[in-house]
């Protein structure tokens, strides 16, 4: 699949300050690429170069093929939808669907079709005469995509198009985003700090932390394979839960825990002893009847719970940690009881402790 | 529960007067409103009626003249001129300092070095009383001291700028002072309305290809509304009371060229001891106020409830 963004050896400093260090990243023509990370990572400042509005301090950028490191943005192929909508708020829809075009001289009958199309897309026919005043913040940021629809561009850019809509309309736009996307089939680069989003939306995640990008996988593999702790720790809520250790002979040994790694898959570098850290995830906890069939068995005091409704948050405590546990909704847990758990080692992921990355 | 109950708590509670509703607030508004309506309706009324009175030193309420202040003001050369002077200063003024104010607000928000020290250099003058900015540019215009005078002593001999003493131009000489004064004034409350537009919607344009001045009319400017509104009321203000600027600078002269409404109230009232005729000057300044205020309002606030 021929790439549509690649970037290369990207550099980026504000004064003495690296925001981006030799940042490489290839996107494929179609996907739907999300950068994920807290607030400072870089993530919407390699957004805003790879728009163009920010000046890059070394390295590369292509689109389609095309070296655009120093192309204006409007000369790129990109359309970008921001945080806040960012529509003019003077003009009705259509103004704001046309004003691009009509600066670019298109003839009115062309700007009339797309405007057509792009408001069928987004089902914002009824809205066009209106001003971004009288719409809500959902029909707001469908009309910021529809401004970057309209100017049919190769890669559209969302810098956190939905942190400002409430839970409700955040989770239907996405649906919408995702759908979108199957229509249209552009490349699409996202960047938030919402990993729901991220997971749902994203064919690639791009994980990124201090202007480097820690892992760049499937959401799958961000998942279930995290690369180092910081994905392992970022990715999931409530987080992994982290235990000090050692790996002694295909076994991780550490205070109460005593893991067989017989069924662990360990990265090229294999099973090597020495000081690790296991992460396991709260969700990956063995409970309730399935115990008895679990590899390692061991009982935890249960220290706090949190109903959700759809599941339980159970808090317990093991080599004097605290221990995260997501029970089924229906599971009816006390204070003070002693709470069976298994844990399978095969789900667990295993971390050198100097360098933090897997084993 | 009974049937009947119809279902709400307050049956026997009594819903508080809304008169002593804030008593708090509504005390301590009282000093403000007393001092506008003695001050602001209270005065404006004796003015007018005192327009119509042979008011000399001193208000004489029972000298009813009717239109006569009125008549001998109009056939007035010197209040003619005035007038005239004030629709040149005023319009020139209004538009100038809009203007450069807004093209070096916008300069400024280009993110150039040394943002701070330019805006305060361009604020200065406002630091300035009308006084010493008139004395100021009373000696720069000065054909003997300032610049035409700097012009010759580079070897153009012939140059001639020399506005305060050429009755015909006498005005945009008090312009150019006023300007320079005002419109550092302006550049900060437009910078300050600049700051306040959304950073996204300058990316929004860049990326769609705008060119930066489209992006100011079409989109920044339209933005700005309530800054520009307030920068209009503002300039029209210090434009209708201009006065301490044409004493310092030319006194009115040369002759009655550069005088202004303000200028012949103060000197009537004082000056000539003919308080009727001052007020019947100072009542037409008023009258030509609310000509232009009372469309404006009309427009701004009595159109709302349609939208």
């Amino acid at each position: 699949m021929a790439n549509s963004v690649e970037i290369k050896h990207l550099d980026l400093n504000f004064g003495a300050v690296n925001v981006l260090k030799d940042l490489n990243l290839e996107i494929a023509e179609g996907e739907f690429l999300v950068l994920l990370g807290s607030s400072g990572c870089g993530k919407s400042t390699l957004l805003n170069c790879i728009a163009g509005l920010l000046e890059v301090s070394d390295g590369q950028i292509f689109i389609k093929g095309n070296n655009v490191t120093w192309a204006e943005p409007s000369d790129r192929g990109i359309g970008m939808v921001f945080q806040s909508y960012a529509l003019y708020p003077q003009m009705t829809v259509r103004g704001n669907l046309s004003f691009g075009l009509k600066n670019a001289k298109f003839p009115k009958a062309e700007i009339e079709k797309r405007i057509a199309e792009a408001a069928d897309i987004l089902q914002i026919q009824p809205l066009l005469d209106r001003k971004p005043a009288a719409l809500s913040g959902g029909q707001r940021q469908r009309v910021a995509i529809g401004r970057a629809l309209v100017r049919d561009v190769d890669v559209f850019l969302f810098d956190e198009p939905l942190s400002n809509l409430d839970a409700k309309l955040r989770a239907d736009l996405r649906v919408e985003l995702k759908r979108l996307h199957n229509q249209l089939e552009n490349t699409m680069i996202y960047v938030t700090h919402d990993q729901v989003e991220a997971m749902t939306l994203a064919d690639r995640i791009a994980i990124m932390k201090g202007g480097k990008i820690m892992q760049l996988g499937s959401p799958d593999e961000i998942y279930n394979r995290p690369e180092n702790i910081y994905v392992a720790d970022f990715i999931g809520s409530p987080s992994m839960n982290f235990f000090d250790g050692e790996v002694v002979g295909n076994h991780f040994k550490g205070g109460d825990l005593d893991l067989p790694l017989d069924g662990y898959t360990f990265g090229p570098g294999g099973a090597v002893d020495g000081k690790a850290v296991i992460g396991i995830r709260p969700e990956h906890i063995i409970t309730g009847e399935l115990v008895a069939g679990a590899p390692v068995k061991l009982e935890v005091p249960v220290e706090l719970v949190e109903p959700m409704g759809s599941d339980t948050l159970v808090y317990g405590t093991l080599n004097g940690q605290a221990l995260r546990i997501r029970m089924d909704g229906q599971a009816r847990v006390s204070l003070g009881d002693s709470l069976p758990i298994g844990i399978d080692p095969s789900r667990a992921s295993l971390f050198d402790k100097a360098s933090e990355l897997r084993l | 529960m009974a049937v009947t109950d119809t279902g709400r708590m307050d049956v026997g509670a009594k819903r508080p007067s809304r008169l002593f509703k804030n008593m708090t607030a509504k005390i301590a508004a009282i000093p403000m409103i007393a001092t506008a309506l003695v001050v602001f309706i209270g005065c404006t009324a004796w003015t007018i009626y005192h327009s119509f009175t042979r008011s000399r030193l001193l208000p004489a309420p029972d000298k009813w003249t009717g239109l006569q202040n009125y008549d001998r003001l109009w056939s007035e050369n010197r209040w003619l001129v005035s007038i005239e002077n004030l629709a040149i200063f005023g319009s020139c003024s209004l538009v100038l300092s809009l203007v450069i104010g807004f093209i070096l607000a916008a300069l400024l928000d280009r993110k150039i070095r040394f943002e701070n020290t330019i805006r305060t250099i361009i604020l200065y003058p406002f630091a300035l009383s009308f006084v010493v900015t008139g004395l100021v540019w009373q000696w720069l215009l000065n054909p003997d001291l300032g610049l035409q005078n700097v012009v010759r002593s580079w070897g153009w001999e012939t140059f001639t700028f020399d506005p305060l003493n050429n009755a015909d131009i006498v005005i945009y000489g008090i312009l150019i002072a006023g300007i320079w004064q005002g419109s550092g004034f302006v550049m900060v409350l437009m910078l300050a309305g600049m700051r306040g537009i959304d950073e996204d919607v300058w990316k929004a344009s860049r990326v769609e290809g705008i060119p930066t001045w489209k992006t100011y009319i079409f989109i920044v400017i339209p933005m700005m509304r309530p800054v520009f509104v307030t920068a209009l009321v503002i300039i029209s203000a210090g434009i209708i009371k201009v006065y301490d600027l044409v004493v310092a600078q030319t006194s009115g002269g040369p002759g009655i060229a550069s005088e202004v409404p303000a200028k012949y109230v103060i000197d009537k009232m004082f000056g000539s001891q003919n308080l009727g005729l001052g007020f019947a000057a100072s009542t037409m300044m008023l009258l030509s106020v609310l000509v232009v205020l009372i469309p404006w309002a009309y427009l701004e606030f009595g159109g709302k409830k349609e939208r």
